[in-house]
């Protein structure tokens, strides 16, 4: 198969447009906006009811994902989320943007590049969790609705990135 | 009224599944198209080199808003019908510092991260173990950090309840504030692209 060179991405305030919305139709249709990191944390009750229920319904960070009468997994943000992977993978496609590759900065190694990817992560997962919602859930839906806590977290997503920055110049540029 | 449509019962469980993905689908395609499959261009943003997170997120926050304003404004959307998160002020703050101190040390956040998986990122798919890891990990720690994760609810909490300035006002607002961000943006690209061809 012949590889054609990706495309450049679109003007970034035509993406802000369709991607607000995106989220006005989300509002209208369904009256609740869009979101990440939920699905993620269904996913882990769906796994860890199955093999220790016990244990999601003694606690409620897990147990408030569990369903009345089926499983957690039929929720409407794996749903939607299953659509961000096929979305993506749809216009990455369409700009023959999809390449196995790792992004970072010329001065940092695959590996710890890998490993800085993952305790990002760890953090992401705790921030959302506490933060009930991450980018998606807080800082777009709820800064469109113009939601108190949603503008508190946003800033102080800003706040953390901008101060923690310096620090991690090495990776990225 | 007559939106939302769920709401008004006009389909059920089942179909808002399928709402629900299509949704899905086009979120992450101008996440992609926006190039947020990249960490690369994401982490640009702290660096004052590439500043396309900040305008994509606030034209998106700004069309939303703009469109729930006017459909509330001209009596076709309920707005009170529209899910709103509630305020748990000081967990929402640390909660935002520690996803904040996340996405420029892994690079992508969740949404984001997924988008960079559907395009063959390995260091998204990296982070996506470890964003398993971080919800196990505050799941298990949760009864002892509940307290914490309770306090200073507010419950549904609006901008325009917090100030008592009229919706319509704060939502111009909004609007200057992002125009004038989006006018000091490409200030900054462009000094910041100076600043290179210089050195």
């Amino acid at each position: 198969m012949e590889t054609k060179p990706a495309q450049p991405y679109m003007n970034p305030y035509v993406a802000g447009v369709g991607l607000g919305l995106v989220l006005l139709a989300s509002f209208v249709v369904m009256g609740r906006g869009i979101g990440a990191s939920g699905a993620f944390a269904s996913t882990i009750t769906a796994g860890v009811d199955a093999v220790a229920p016990g244990h999601v319904a003694a606690n409620a960070a897990y147990a408030e994902y569990l369903k009345e009468g089926t499983t957690p997994f039929k929720d409407w943000l794996v749903f939607e989320v299953l659509g961000v992977f096929v979305g993506g993978w749809l216009s990455g496609m369409f700009a023959h943007r999809v390449t196995r590759t790792v992004e970072k900065g010329p001065r940092i190694s695959v590996r710890n590049r890998l490993i800085f990817a993952l305790i990002g992560g760890v953090l992401m997962g705790v921030g959302a969790k506490l933060a009930r919602g991450c980018t998606s859930g807080q800082a777009l839906t709820g800064g469109a609705l113009l939601n108190a806590g949603s503008w508190a977290f946003m800033i102080m997503v800003f706040v953390g990135a901008y101060g923690l920055a310096y620090l991690m110049r090495r990776q990225w540029t | 009224m007559m939106a939302p449509f769920f709401k008004y019962g006009m389909f059920g469980e089942n179909l808002s599944l399928v709402v629900a993905f299509l949704v899905g689908i086009g979120f992450g395609f101008f996440l992609e198209r926006a190039g947020f499959n990249s960490a690369r261009k994401l982490a640009a943003q702290f660096y004052f080199t590439d500043l396309t997170v900040f305008k994509v997120m606030f034209t998106a926050i700004v069309t939303a808003m703009l469109g729930v304003y006017w459909l509330s404004a001209l009596g076709v959307m309920d707005l009170s019908l529209v899910y709103l998160t509630p305020t748990f002020l000081v967990p929402q703050i640390i909660g935002g510092l520690v996803l904040g101190f996340g996405f420029v040390i892994g690079g992508y956040c969740p949404g984001t991260a997924c988008v960079g998986v559907a395009t063959g990122r390995v260091d998204a798919m990296v982070l996506l173990v470890g964003l398993f890891a971080g919800i196990i990990g505050f799941n298990e720690a949760y009864p002892l950090i509940a307290g914490f994760y309770n306090s200073t609810g507010y419950g549904q909490l609006t901008l325009p309840q917090v100030t008592g300035l009229p919706y319509g006002l704060l939502v111009f607002a909004v609007v200057l504030m992002a125009l004038g961000g989006f006018a000091g943006a490409e200030w900054m690209e462009k000094r910041m692209a100076a600043r290179k061809a210089e050195a």
